[in-house]
């Protein structure tokens, strides 16, 4: 039996069907969460977002045009809400609560390597990216979006993606290196 | 010389895609490219191990994220509970007066109380306008300024939505809300002019509001309304209505 695609659903929800809300609700508020979390560094913030999120789903439905994966499409109204929200907080308070929700300050990148644990320092130098880089990084690597999608997604030339994402992974090999790991790249 | 210059843009290519070769979320023709460049090129092949490491790590750092609380899902099907009877037609409106009201509704205070009465007023008649399957037209007058069904008299009651006051003596305009101004703007954008929202949406997402309380001249409304269009956040089109 094959699930409802995406794109069924969607089109069901444009004609009022709160089931079909339900189903896509369950199928991408996980990583809708996580996308929304990983760019404004508060849980509860986040919540907020991601309903806000699939009620704009549930409003404008009838204007999804395929054109875009459904995913794509939910990444980009989550993209654009938290980045509005950035912009009307203030930066103190942000930086704040991402710093808290994101940085154990009781175990930094170099602690991590006197343990020898490599996937926790890697994970570490992630975290310390920029918001660009993290942002990327988390769309290709994690959201498994290709270089056209992250291209409409962000708002960039596709050869900007590829110049965006091969910065990043040099700022994390540089933040790696620092760390005490040196990968001989770049 | 000549071959090492033609052959370092395409391996410099070929090491941009990695991430995506990784990913495989390469068309068949790049992921070919891909796999041939990394079965001959050793130290390429060893960056694409970095790469799947660095992929690995962040998958890993994102499952840690855990998920949101019910509360989000209480929240989202709540607010669509709210959303009374959303047909296609209303959701698919450029400006969606219920959405817009929810919202306004959630950050009242008590200083746009009366204004935010007369706003749900008008969704709960607008909403019934729609469901009744009426149809808008807006009618531009000889001059400047438009001429509104419900404010010219006699005007037939079936040519457009009214709400109780519509008529009431005062100075009018008209507007369109652009359609990226947030529900805070729009509370500014009121309590600010001290006006209201009295009749709409109409063709064109117009809304009509009242700008005074009592009818004022030509030239002193047109100052009004000129001040109120310089607040391009919130409003993308506004005329005088007499």
């Amino acid at each position: 039996m094959q699930a409802t695609t995406d794109e069924a659903l969607i089109s069901r929800i444009a004609g009022g069907d709160r089931l079909a809300m339900q189903v896509l609700y369950a199928r991408h508020h996980v990583r809708v969460y996580r996308f929304v979390l990983r760019l404004v560094g508060n849980a509860s913030v986040a919540e907020d977002l991601i309903s806000d999120v699939f009620l704009d789903v549930w409003r404008q439905a009838g204007k999804f045009e395929s054109r875009s994966a459904a995913s794509t499409w939910l990444l980009a109204i989550a993209r654009f809400k938290a980045l509005s929200m950035l912009r009307r907080k203030p930066e103190e308070e942000l930086d704040e609560e991402t710093a808290g929700a994101i940085e154990d300050p009781a175990d930094d990148p170099e602690l991590a390597v006197q343990k020898k644990d490599k996937g926790e320092v890697l994970r570490k130098c992630l975290s310390a990216l920029s918001s660009d880089h993290r942002e990327i990084i988390d769309l290709v690597y994690y959201h498994e979006k290709s270089v056209e999608e992250v291209a409409g997604l962000i708002g960039i030339p596709e050869a900007t993606v590829k110049t965006r994402m091969f910065y990043a992974r040099k700022k994390l090999s540089e933040l790696l290196k620092a760390a005490g790991v040196d990968r001989g790249w770049p | 010389m000549i071959m090492s210059r033609s052959k370092a843009p395409e391996r410099e290519d070929i090491e941009a895609l990695l991430p995506w070769h990784a990913a495989g979320t390469l068309s068949r023709r790049d992921a070919e490219r891909v796999e041939q460049a990394l079965s001959q090129d050793a130290e390429l092949a060893r960056q694409f191990e970095l790469v799947r490491e660095e992929m690995a790590e962040t998958i890993h750092l994102n499952e840690t994220l855990g998920a949101p609380s019910s509360r989000a899902a209480q929240r989202l099907f709540a607010a669509i509970e709210a959303e009374d009877n959303p047909g296609t037609t209303h959701r698919s409106m450029s400006f969606n007066f219920s959405a817009w009201t929810t919202n306004l509704i959630e950050q009242l205070s008590p200083r746009t109380l009366a204004w935010s009465a007369a706003a749900a007023a008008v969704a709960i008649f607008v909403q019934a306008g729609v469901l009744a399957g009426l149809l808008l037209t807006t009618e531009y007058g000889g001059g400047s300024s438009y001429q509104t069904a419900s404010y010219n008299e006699p005007a037939p009651v079936t040519r457009g939505i009214s709400v109780p006051g519509a008529s009431a003596p005062g100075a009018f305009a008209l507007m369109r809300f652009n359609p990226a101004a947030s529900a805070a703007d729009i509370t500014r954008f009121f309590d600010s002019h001290k006006a209201s929202v009295v009749d709409g949406p109409r063709a064109g997402g117009l809304y009509r509001i009242r700008v005074g309380a009592n009818a004022l001249p030509n030239d002193e409304l047109a100052k009004i309304v000129a001040r109120m269009a310089e607040e391009k956040n919130v409003v993308a089109f506004i005329v005088p209505a007499q």
